[in-house]
């Protein structure tokens, strides 16, 4: 992607360039355009991740109103809740998110054959939540570990939107 | 002219062992297993353990671990067809007694290739090599699990497990 911009930012300069060549101002606008162009294309790129998260919530928001029409959107507290709740249902092992994750995501996790877990919080990972078979691979198999069940939309909604707000 | 045979044939086997030795030294010795370099084998295998070198067991062995990630030594490892094919593949060309062959040798020594364990822990050269830890040892907070290579062999991820 990042080569692909730089081409046709070399592309603009360059026509911009013989467009008017002798023009003062062409020249004196120039790092001007080009810092502009540059931060058109940082918060282009921007926008593609964070759309990427955006579909996922939207997506378990959809199905969240299909199983319960009364669904009334997701929180980042119930998130919170969620992640640092014990369960039952699951292996004995790991009862909680935070059994491998740490319990502020903000910091690294660790899983029991000693592996170091990335923290879970956008604000110290932005590449997180940006591969959607990635997203749904992780809850599938860590619900299940967990819960002893899938997670419910309403479930990954909360807790992607704690993971969002941190 | 009569050709001096012995020095010849001396001279032959010198250059052989060094050859050989040489060879040792490149792998860094017997406790040498080349690391994954696959990024899909290296990001599937490797997110919840170190993604253990392919020639730490025989092909017939990862066959059969890959044919069950559903009860992966009792998690759930399944990934898409498609991931599970390439990661096959990979290990397959690679296990100790096909393509990885000249690290895995000594430690599929005395292993069947074709009913080996899945467990690498459960080699019997492994088992040889870590007769001396004690249980005090693998209990310890930052060892936990047999699979953590990684706790005392600080270079595993590189490939070497030496000391």
């Amino acid at each position: 992607m990042n080569e692909r911009f730089s081409k046709r930012s070399a592309t603009a300069r360059q026509s911009g360039a013989m467009s008017n060549p002798n023009s003062e101002e062409a020249i004196m606008n120039a790092p001007k355009s080009r810092l502009l162009l540059a931060v058109a294309l940082a918060l282009a790129s921007v926008t593609v991740v964070a759309a990427a998260r955006d579909d996922l919530l939207t997506g378990y928001a959809t199905t969240a109103k299909k199983a319960d029409p009364a669904f009334a959107g997701f929180s980042a507290t119930r998130g919170e809740a969620f992640h640092r709740k014990s369960f039952a249902g699951g292996k004995a092992a790991t009862p909680a998110c935070t059994s491998c994750h740490s319990t502020d995501p903000r910091t690294a996790g660790r899983t029991p054959t000693g592996k170091a877990i990335d923290p879970l919080a956008v604000s110290v990972n932005p590449g997180r939540y940006t591969d959607p078979a990635k997203v749904d691979k992780w809850f599938k198999r860590n619900c299940n570990e967990v819960l002893g069940r899938e997670c419910t939309p309403q479930e990954k909604g909360d807790w992607l939107s704690f993971m969002l707000s941190q | 002219m009569r050709l001096p045979y012995r020095s010849i044939a001396l001279g032959v086997v010198a250059i052989a062992f060094s050859a050989l030795l040489f060879q040792r030294a490149q792998a860094g010795g017997s406790h040498y297993f080349a690391p994954v370099t696959d990024p899909v084998v290296k990001e599937e295998c490797g997110s919840c353990h170190l993604a253990f070198p392919p020639s730490m067991l025989p092909a017939g062995s990862w066959q059969r671990m890959m044919g069950d990630l559903k009860n992966h030594f009792g998690d759930d490892a399944s990934v898409d067809a498609a991931t599970a094919a390439h990661i096959t593949d990979y290990l397959v060309a690679n296990a100790g007694d096909t393509g990885g062959r000249r690290y895995g040798d000594k430690l599929l020594r005395g292993t069947s290739t074709t009913n080996a364990p899945l467990r690498i822990t459960e080699l019997s050269r492994w088992l040889r090599e870590h007769r001396e830890v004690s249980a005090r040892e693998w209990q310890h907070k930052d060892v936990r699990s047999k699979a953590n290579c990684v706790a005392c062999h600080a270079a595993a991820e590189r490939g070497y497990y030496d000391d």
